[in-house]
């Protein structure tokens, strides 16, 4: 369809304290081929050329890799389309004369800068607090030298196509990001570069989701229907595993 | 500094460790529970068993022990069930969502609800309590002796709760909040501990199933069947 017309509910906020409130905008000339974004690329210019503010919402790479892109269309984190990011999202999902509502995330942990684009430094301290390896791994035929079976590194593979869109945080009734940091813990995990400092790595981690603020991991699974890559429930098995052996377990005791 | 342990306790999977693992008490003290009770409907002998049962329970010290650390149990449950749920609120900021959906990916839509549930069931056991077992405590039942003992006649007491209809439905409705509870807190107290398994979560979540719709329905036969034999 050429000429889709939409009648788009958007949050508009100044900044992290002003109020925010809802403001309709009609629009016309929504090409179904167009993705989300281009449609409110659109929208902007049209605001732009009326001398009003475009509406701020984050983007980078448009094909679904780089986790940047995050907007709660008509309630679901990154559109009704399951395992799409809201960039890889079209218009032809949607009806002619629809009313669209989009929302930013929301969670404590994730402040809104403006409108629709929210502060995910969160994810960051998170990943400063261990979610790295600081053994020397070698150069890349050292890594074709350590054996691993072809199952399990598919398994950690799994976890690592994680983008740290934080959708998981958004999708949760508790805001918690137990997927994220799931993913984060199971993948290195699994990998025997990654076991050198698993122990020490999850008390950190957890640690550090416990300071900024998310809730707690009710099982409720939304993270998992929410989330564009897929990422399974059963990695946050594998960090619970892994915490409660570290913890109770080992000698170790980090932070 | 505090110590490794109440570090653990405190972290998000530590409380969430404490709900599975009272949790799972509590289920397990349900099948006994049921199994004890079954005797008001199952022998017909104007109570005796279920009164001679009812004071083994209250006398043998190993059972009064383990009752001790029940009554604890239940209320660690829900006190961090109703601190987890109060926070996990206050975890999504001051602005909620305009547009709510509830799409999950494995777990059922009790798992949204689970402190609602729980605070339901609070109410329930709370008057339940008063109603049984503070009676029995207080010496409020009348007595009967069986071979030169005098027992405690908590059947009689328990018969003329069970003449009013009110109190009867509202056991069962108690009963339909349990088996929610369950249908989601069977299967979630695994996965809170790491076992996530494919050779033994489908058989987790099956079990699960069967448990919490045998065992609530099972409770509430007692009162449905008392009523209906004294009409
Ligand atoms: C018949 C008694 C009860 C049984 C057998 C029971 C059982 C369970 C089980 C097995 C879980 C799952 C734990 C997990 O996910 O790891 C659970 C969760 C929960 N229970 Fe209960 N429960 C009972 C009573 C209560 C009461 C009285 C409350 C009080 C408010 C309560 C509040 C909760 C809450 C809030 C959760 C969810 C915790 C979370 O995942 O965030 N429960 N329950
Ligand atoms: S687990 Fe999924 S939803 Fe959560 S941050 Fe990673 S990719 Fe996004
Ligand atoms: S903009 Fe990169 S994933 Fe959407």
């Amino acid at each position: 369809m050429e000429n889709m017309k939409l009648k788009l509910r958007i949050w508009r906020q100044g900044g992290k304290y002003p109020k925010g409130q809802f403001v309709e905008y009609p629009l016309d000339g929504v090409n179904d081929h167009m993705s989300f974004l281009e449609m409110l690329d659109v929208l902007n210019e049209k605001l732009i050329s009326q001398k009003e503010d475009p509406i701020a919402f984050e983007h980078d790479c448009r094909e679904g890799i780089c986790g940047t892109c995050s907007l709660v269309i008509n309630g679901y984190p990154h559109g009704p389309m399951q395992q799409t990011t809201a960039c890889q999202l079209h218009m032809r999902n949607f009806r002619d004369g629809e009313t669209i509502t989009i929302e930013p995330w929301r969670s404590r942990a994730f402040p809104i800068v403006k409108d629709l684009v929210v502060n995910r430094d969160a994810f960051d301290r998170i990943i400063q607090a261990g979610g790295y390896i600081s053994i020397d791994t070698g150069q890349a035929q050292d890594g074709n030298a350590i054996p691993i079976e072809k199952d399990q590194a598919s398994h950690a593979f799994d976890a690592a196509t994680c983008i740290g869109c934080g959708a998981c945080v958004a999708a949760c009734p508790n805001a918690s990001a137990m997927l994220f940091l799931g993913a984060k813990v199971s993948h290195l995990a699994q990998v025997p570069q990654g076991k050198v400092e698993a122990e020490t790595r999850v008390q950190r981690m957890v640690h550090q989701h416990d300071v900024e603020g998310f809730g707690q991991c009710s099982n409720i699974t939304a993270c998992e229907a929410e989330c564009p890559k897929g990422i399974s429930v059963e990695h946050i098995a594998r960090l619970n595993r892994q915490y409660i052996a570290s913890t109770i377990g080992s000698e170790k005791v980090a932070n | 500094m505090t110590s490794w342990f109440a570090k653990f306790l405190t972290s998000s999977i530590g409380k969430k460790v404490i709900m599975s693992l009272t949790g799972l008490f509590l289920i397990s003290f349900l099948l006994v529970h049921l199994l004890g009770n079954l005797q008001l409907i199952l022998a017909q002998d104007q109570g005796q068993t279920f009164n001679e049962y009812a004071y083994f329970m209250t006398h043998n010290p190993v059972i009064k022990f383990l009752s001790y650390g029940l009554y604890a149990f239940i209320l660690i449950h829900a006190i961090q069930g109703l601190l987890l749920a109060y926070n996990n609120r206050k975890a999504r900021g001051d602005q909620r969502y305009a547009v709510k959906v509830d799409r999950t990916a494995g777990a059922s839509k009790s798992s949204i609800y689970m402190g609602s549930l729980g605070t339901v069931i609070l109410i329930f056991i709370v008057i339940h309590m008063a109603q049984f077992w503070l009676q029995m405590k207080l010496g409020n039942t009348e007595m009967v002796v069986y071979d030169e003992e005098p027992v405690k006649d908590l059947y009689t007491l328990v018969a003329a709760v069970y003449q009013n209809i009110g109190f009867v439905i509202f056991y069962v409705v108690a009963m339909i909040f349990i088996a929610f509870h369950l249908w989601h807190g069977f299967q979630s107290a695994w996965q809170t501990l790491g076992l996530n398994h494919k050779k033994y979560t489908p058989l987790i979540k099956a079990v699960g199933y069967v448990y919490s719709v045998l065992i609530p329905l099972g409770f509430a036969a007692i009162p449905v069947i008392m009523f209906l034999r004294q009409q």
